[in-house]
């Protein structure tokens, strides 16, 4: 049985997809073409709802300036001051407006955590579909080195690698993306591997077209959904993982981030003072990104995944039907 | 029909289930009878709804599937009215259920002696000991080693699995045991074997049998009646013998044209054209009209009902109208 | 009985070769920064430091000039006899001693805090499943995912704040008061608990959603598989079937996954620990990145990966003895 990986605690990541399985009733499953999947995508409430908080941060994130003028590192009245009109979200430890930094720092935080997911998928569908594609030795050696990476626990090595490389902001993102590739480079090696036996693929390889044609013309189609999940939770890690590091004190601190606000937060003791403010705000929009791309995946998962679906199908009276006893019920004139 | 040797009548069973592409209705107005120590076949194309009858006789059926109508009466007792706890005591002790896949219905993290022990101690007082020696009993019986009892499903060949899941359907020696396409995952020669040792089984033990299948050819020899099944609904019914002998249904023509007889003399293979239809819209009228050689006018909208034609040979066709 | 010792010495395989990859990892990093890495590490700390730890630095790392294939033999030999360095920051204490007793905080702190999250997870999971539409079920995966969307070190903070800081109810920081003797004496003991509880709740909200959400998939699949319908036809009691026939298979995954999902778990109790000032190896790991104690920092990376690599080596010893497939191979 293809497992369904567990979502990892804290991090994100899509369940292994395999083909929607398991009807026992046995009726044909209709396809799920990219159209198809997209107009599901828009009825599902969830999926609406996480796209409209990604849509409103990243209007953030484009009119921040706009938004929260000024310098984000000025001082600017008395330290830890609680939310009042003429600063939004009150100040921090060091007297700095706390709405503007949050505003201002979304940039960072948003924009590292979009780059590590992408250099974390694309390096997981090059490592992932080759193991997948090649198979044999290829794929052995390439799944070895895909399993140790996941094996290694990432924070520590990641704060061993942030803290020798130089402070800059390139430095999170390429050394997030090291450590992000091969949770996606194992679920696109699992289903370029199934894709490959079937028959279009044969057909296309027989036909002589090039590797590259079929990889990316036959195979990466397939894997759309798959492909976008995997972003969408590497952007998820990104983000969160981005806020991780910066609270340590590993990224820049001279640069505004969530993770800088949360890091003088907790270096300025604002939890022992009672300034609320200093970092609820700042975990609260990370969460909400998170939140909001793990909703979108998990959505995407249940309409690939039709066993996942919350029963809905049949109403509130069957359901309690389900609920009350196992065996099949018996509902006469139902219609 | 005598009624004192019935033991299972359905009527008028309806059962249907929400499909993401609407409502679809697997059995519609399904009904028949099984007298005691008969083997009743049940034959089909898959998807015609035979599999969905064997799991709704033990109301084992997966949700989001309901029984919309009709009833099943097992013995004087209503099924569809059973509330939980007469169900557990019905199940396999009446009547049982064999699989097609025994990989699928066994489970792999389980001894099959284990998993027969389940059984018999779910059902009777018997303590571990005793239990163990009827597994072994029943095992043996069917032609495993008992010491068998330690192995995984994983370690027995396709035949063996097969034979140990009878084996654990005949354990609690029900009244009807419904197997489901016992041998279809098998190749020839052993599903020979096993369809003759269920009948030395059943002569031994005295249990019906309702043996669903795709393959004709299989009833044939081995049951006392046969019933065909098309969408959802029965076709065509009658003794084997007589099926054969005299076919009414254009469908169970095309059934019994479709294999070769081994045996007799050489046919052309013809074959069905066209596809199971598409149950969530099936079609008007008579549900086989449009892949039937001899549709009338009237076959594309109006239903034919299942008529008595002769004694204990019924058929749903306009041509006998 | 056979012990899948074919499968056993496949994962010592495995494990043998991803420890050798967090040896050499750590050997090349220092190696990494561009430039003469001696120089360039002695820059950035030699303000700090006395002439003795500099000479001890650089013996630790092999900065010698021999070729670097002779450093890293070197350096293979010293990890093997378990000497990982001198602490700078706690100089001359060798790394060792000091990750011993960060060690044995993390431990208790981690330990407890991952079993009970598995185990109520798994459990919560199995629940939800086994009642689909029901409420569990409902409100469970919406749930688990929102507090599992919280960077674990926030929640930290939030727990601090609200239940050490707010309601008093707990202690904030460190794994023991002032006012109790190291030792087995019971105020000790209690006093411990009682400093544990907050990090260990953060550590178990933030973790459980994950083992929930993925046995509650995995369940509905297993639900769905043949033999739990010949399971309800068998006329099992509903207990059995739950545990004994579909828990027990949706625990294989789980399992599986555990070793995986650990990584991660690690991670969060470190950046927990930190929040509130406990004295395991996340702390540790903190003020060695702030002191710049590089010896100390890769001591505990090393010592980290090579925790996590036996626990999931552990964890593929429960799953042979759970999977009788890998332990027999099939006959046919």
């Amino acid at each position: 049985m293809e497992a369904n990986e567990p979502r990892i605690p804290g991090v994100t990541a899509p369940s292994v997809k395999t083909r929607p399985d398991n009807n026992n009733i046995g009726l044909p499953h209709p396809k799920y073409p990219l159209r198809d999947l997209i107009r599901k995508l828009t009825q599902n409430k969830k999926v609406v709802a996480g796209g409209t908080i990604l849509v409103a941060m990243v209007f953030v994130v484009a009119f921040a300036p706009l938004i929260a003028p000024g310098d984000p590192m000025a001082f600017v009245a008395q330290a830890n001051q609680p939310p009042s009109a003429e600063h939004l979200l009150g100040t921090s430890g060091q007297g700095q407006d706390v709405f503007v930094q949050l505003i201002r720092g979304s940039r960072v935080s948003l924009l590292t955590g979009v780059f590590v997911g992408l250099i974390a998928t694309i390096l997981g569908i090059i490592v992932g579909m080759t193991a997948g594609y090649f198979g044999g030795a290829v794929d052995n050696i390439l799944s070895v080195v895909m399993n140790v990476f996941l094996v290694i626990p990432g924070l520590p090595l990641l704060v061993v690698l942030a803290a020798f490389l130089p402070r800059t902001p390139a430095t999170i993102v390429l050394v997030l993306g090291l450590t992000g590739w091969p949770g996606t480079a194992r679920v696109l090696r699992a289903q370029t591997l199934s894709v490959r036996t079937k028959e279009y693929v044969s057909a296309a390889i027989v036909g002589g077209e090039s590797i590259f044609r079929v990889i990316f013309a036959e195979i990466l189609p397939n894997m759309a959904s798959i492909v976008a999940s995997s972003l969408l939770g590497g952007i998820a890690f990104g983000i969160v993982a981005e806020a991780g590091l910066e609270f340590l004190g590993l990224g820049d601190t001279s640069r505004v981030s969530w993770g800088t606000i949360l890091y003088w937060a907790q270096n300025n003791a604002g939890l022992l003072t009672g300034a609320w403010w200093t970092f609820l705000p700042p975990g609260l929009c990370i969460a909400l990104a998170a939140f909001s791309l793990t909703l979108i995946n998990y959505s995407v998962d249940e309409i690939t995944n039709p066993a996942l679906r919350s029963q809905r199908s049949g109403g509130a009276i069957l359901r309690k039907l389900y609920l009350r006893s196992r065996a099949t019920p018996v509902v006469p004139n139902e219609k | 029909m005598k009624n004192e040797s019935q033991i299972l009548a359905i009527r008028d069973l309806r059962v249907r289930y929400n499909s993401e592409r609407g409502p679809v209705t697997a059995v519609d107005g399904v009904s028949f009878s099984i007298m005691q120590g008969e083997v009743f076949g049940l034959a089909g194309e898959s998807g015609c709804g035979k599999s969905t009858i064997a799991q709704t006789i033990l109301r084992v059926l997966r949700p989001p599937a309901v029984i919309t109508g009709g009833s099943i009466e097992f013995r004087d007792r209503q099924v569809l009215e059973m509330t939980d706890e007469e169900l557990a005591s019905f199940r396999w002790r009446e009547v049982s259920l064999v699989f097609q896949s025994a990989m699928n219905s066994l489970n792999p993290l389980i001894t099959i002696g284990d998993q027969i022990l389940d059984v018999i101690q779910a059902h009777t007082d018997r303590n571990k000991r005793d239990a163990r020696e009827r597994a072994a009993e029943m095992l043996k019986r069917v032609g495993i080693e008992p010491d068998r009892l330690r192995s995984y499903p994983h370690e027995l060949s396709g035949g063996m699995r097969q034979r140990a899941v009878i084996a654990m359907a005949l354990s609690l020696e029900p009244t009807l045991a419904i197997m489901d396409e016992p041998t279809t995952a098998l190749d020839v020669l052993v599903q020979r074997q096993i369809l003759e040792e269920i009948e030395e089984l059943r002569t031994s033990i005295g249990f019906s049998i309702l043996f669903i299948t795709h393959d004709l050819s299989l009833l044939v020899g081995f049951s006392q009646r046969i019933a065909i099944m098309y969408a959802g609904q029965i076709v065509e019914m009658s003794y084997s013998s007589e099926l054969v002998r005299e076919p009414f249904h254009p469908y169970t023509l095309g059934l019994l044209d479709s294999f070769p007889s081994v045996n007799g003399e050489r046919r052309k293979l013809i074959g069905i054209p066209g596809t199971p239809p598409d149950m969530s819209a099936p079609p008007g009228g008579c549900r086989f009209h449009p892949r039937c050689a001899k549709a009338m006018e009237r076959c594309r909208f109006v239903a034919p009902q299942l008529r008595e034609l002769k004694p204990d040979h019924w058929v749903a066709c306009h041509l006998y109208d | 009985m056979e012990l899948g010792v074919k499968y056993i010495f496949q994962r010592i395989g495995f494990y043998l070769v991803a420890a050798w990859v967090s040896v050499t990892l750590n050997f090349i990093l220092p190696r990494l920064m561009p430039g003469d890495p001696a120089s360039l590490l002695l820059s950035r700390i030699s303000g700090r430091l006395r002439p003795e730890q500099i000479d001890a630095l650089k013996k630790v790392y092999g900065l010698t000039n021999s070729p670097l294939p002779v450093q890293y033999i070197q350096y293979l030999k010293q990890v093997l006899h378990g000497n990982l360095g001198i602490s700078i920051y706690n100089f001359p204490t060798p790394v060792s001693e000091v990750i011993a007793t960060g060690l044995m905080w993390t431990l208790l702190l981690g330990l407890t805090a991952v079993v009970i999250s598995f185990v109520l997870g798994n459990l919560i999971g199995v629940i939800a499943a086994w009642r689909r539409g029901g409420w569990v079920d409902s409100v469970m995966p919406p749930l688990m995912i929102f507090i599992g969307s919280f960077p674990y070190f926030w929640l930290a903070m939030l727990c601090l704040f609200v239940f050490g800081f707010e309601l008093k109810l707990f202690p904030i920081s460190h794994a023991f008061g002032m006012n109790v003797t190291v030792g087995f004496n019971l105020p000790f003991l209690i006093d411990v608990v009682r400093h544990t509880i907050l990090p260990a709740i953060t550590i178990v909200l933030v973790s459980t959603g994950g083992w929930a959400l993925g046995m509650r998939n995995t369940m509905i699949g297993v639900l769905s598989e043949d033999y739990i319908t010949m399971a309800d036809a068998k006329g099992l009691s509903n207990r059995r079937i739950m545990f004994g026939y579909a828990a027990r298979n949706a625990l294989l995954p789980a399992v599986t996954g555990f070793g995986i999902a650990l990584g991660y778990v690690v991670g969060g109790a470190l950046l927990t620990e930190i929040v509130f000032s406990y004295p395991g190896l996340g702390f540790q790991l903190l003020t060695a990145v702030q002191n710049l104690d590089y010896p100390l920092m890769q001591g505990l990376l090393l010592v980290i990966t090579l925790a996590v690599l036996i626990a999931n080596f552990i964890v593929d010893l429960i799953y042979v003895r759970l999977d009788p497939r890998v332990r027999i191979q099939a006959r046919e």
